[in-house]
């Protein structure tokens, strides 16, 4: 009972190609972003009318139902997310993404019969695989259910060499025989690389690998589009597997670092193990009244917020205190870095959030000329985005990444929680130098005090 | 639709895709990522179509697991990169009251 002719089916589908197109490059630019989403899920809501019309479609009602189900999974826990935890649910619906990729074409293989289409599928399997169990690792890494740190033992990248080796012999087997055992091997060995990949990728790249599996996930969906023939899919996906490569590399960029130093960096020695241990060097610490002091009777102001800042939740406050700032006729401006916070442009999220205005918010390369000019640089939460081993220490994890150049700043205050190394586990030299005082404590409670004194001054 | 045609159809779409996004600020990196990865869960058409298909139990069950997972992929990535815009497009005049109403994000989030 298929309503729609062939034609109208490939017309729909092209239309919903077209949205997709339309909606990342809506995407690409602020004014346009919110359409451009809404216009990429138009495009989505039309191409699933369209394969319900365009084809005989048995057990109607359990796949009606199994999507009203993921929905109301989907929804709630989209709409609940808090700001910060953002990157480990995009790993995760990116994860999910990849796996429903693999299971299809896993199912596809009894309908195959050419070599190409036997060829997709294998890829499909194995990249999906590699995405879900990749995406799955990252979750855990941000959720902080296992350590942030690069996990790596000895004789990994021999472990990775063979089991990348029996996956390729894994895939042969599958395209020559179409065996379903294959297939299912292969998927596992997919799983055991993905796991691997991203085991050894230390806590601050974590945003970057998020961004190649998802552009792996949109590959894979390209490549299930082959195997069953389907445009449209070819198409979404090619342009996510496009767009999120063409992504990666400017995050990578942003951070002064390659793509495949990050992936494979661990693997060539433990140099990005970083540190544990807290160093008992002594430091100046103050009271949140003496911060409050200092910022004051400053006349330039620079904010420098990360991840610590949106963990605590003190993104409000911390506008709040921006404009107690202001109110005194003194100059406050947001310093972001690319990779502040845990994905590329989070913590924009996380101040638009807070109302905080867009053109207080400077990027990296417009502000770092005007620290010499800054009475305070007011550093809340963040570590590694300004720490000076990054132009100084070349064996550094993060030596080459662009920093905020904080040190050039009259008067430096951190808000720290402790003195523990940030999520890349660098010891930040910045924190001992004579202009730095620290003010220890949760990023909410000490900007909680220190705008109460502000007030009282 | 033949090899060549699929082919034909893969390469030109690389080349949009490297398009479309090629000057991004990084201000947008995060719900670019977000609103592609949403994208890739039309992965959804080729788990219904394979679901629609299915005459055993087993296979059925399969493809219904894909089904669902693509729906979360789809349904979730659009509904969250829409958040994540709303919070750049959603401000207003009396920015501190709505600062404190916003304190509690669960809250907020069930309200809306």
């Amino acid at each position: 009972m298929s309503l729609l002719t062939p034609e109208w089916t490939a017309g729909l589908y092209l239309f919903a190609a077209v949205c997709f197109i339309l909606a990342l490059k809506g995407l690409s630019s602020p004014k346009t972003a919110r359409r451009g989403n809404l216009l990429g899920a138009f495009g989505a809501l039309v191409a699933l009318v369209t394969v319900f019309l365009s084809m005989r479609v048995d057990n109607l009602p359990w796949i009606l139902g199994t999507i009203a189900v993921g929905s109301a999974i989907a929804v709630p826990v989209s709409r609940r997310v808090q700001m910060t935890q953002m990157p480990q649910l995009v790993a995760l619906f990116n994860g999910v993404g990849g796996a429903a990729a693999a299971l299809v074409a896993l199912l596809e293989l009894q309908h195959s019969s050419e070599w190409w289409s036997a060829l997709a599928i294998a890829f499909t399997i194995l990249v999906g695989s590699v995405s879900f169990a990749g995406s799955c690792v990252t979750f855990a890494k941000l959720q902080e259910l296992m350590t942030t740190r690069p996990v790596t033992f000895p004789g990994l990248p021999v472990a990775m060499g063979l089991v990348v080796l029996g996956a390729l012999a894994a895939a042969a087997w599958l395209v020559m025989s179409g065996s379903f055992v294959a297939a299912l091997v292969l998927m596992a060995l997919g799983l055991v690389v993905g796991v691997l990949l991203v085991l050894p990728v230390g806590g601050a790249d974590v945003p970057i690998v998020i961004s190649l599996l998802n552009a792996f996930t949109g590959l894979t969906v390209a490549a299930s589009g082959l195997v069953l023939g389907n445009v449209l899919l070819l198409v979404a996906g090619t342009l996510v597997g496009a767009s999120g490569t063409i992504l990666t590399r400017e995050m990578a960029r942003a951070m002064g670092r390659s793509v495949g130093g990050i992936m494979f960096g661990a693997f060539k020695g433990g140099s990005t193990a970083g540190s544990t241990t807290q160093s008992d060097r002594p430091v100046r610490s103050a009271s949140a009244e003496d911060v409050a002091i200092l910022l004051g009777y400053a006349q330039r102001v620079i904010v420098v917020p990360g991840y610590g800042l949106a963990v605590a939740q003190a993104q409000h406050t911390m506008a709040e205190l921006a404009s107690a700032l202001e109110a005194k006729g003194i100059e406050v401006s947001f310093a972001i870095h690319p990779v502040a916070g845990r994905m590329p442009g989070h913590m924009n999220v996380l101040l638009a959030e807070a109302n905080v205005p867009t053109e207080s918010l400077r990027e990296m390369d417009a502000i770092n000329p005007e620290f010499k000019n800054a009475d305070v640089a007011l550093v809340v939460g963040a570590n590694d985005v300004v720490n000076p081993a990054a132009k100084t220490t070349p064996g550094s994890p993060i030596y080459g990444m662009p920093i905020l150049d904080v040190a050039a700043a009259k008067q430096v205050v951190f808000l720290k929680r402790s003195m523990r190394p940030g999520f890349a586990g660098i010891e930040n030299e910045l924190l001992f130098e004579p202009q730095t005082t620290l003010l220890f404590g949760d990023a909410k409670d000490s900007l909680t005090k220190v705008l109460g004194a502000v007030k009282a001054l | 639709m033949d090899a060549m045609s699929l082919l034909t159809v893969f390469v030109l779409a690389v080349f949009v895709g490297f398009e479309v996004v090629s000057k991004v600020s990084s201000t947008l990196h995060t719900p670019l990522m977000s609103g592609a990865n949403a994208i890739h869960g039309i992965v959804l058409v080729g788990a219904i179509i394979v679901a629609g298909q299915a005459e055993e139990p087993l296979v059925l069950i399969v493809a219904l697991i894909a089904v669902l997972l693509a729906t979360v992929n789809l349904v979730g990535g659009f509904v969250v990169t829409d958040r994540m815009l709303h919070m750049f497009s959603g401000r207003k005049a009396p920015a501190k009251a709505d600062a404190r109403a916003d304190a509690q994000p669960v809250a907020k989030g069930a309200a809306k």
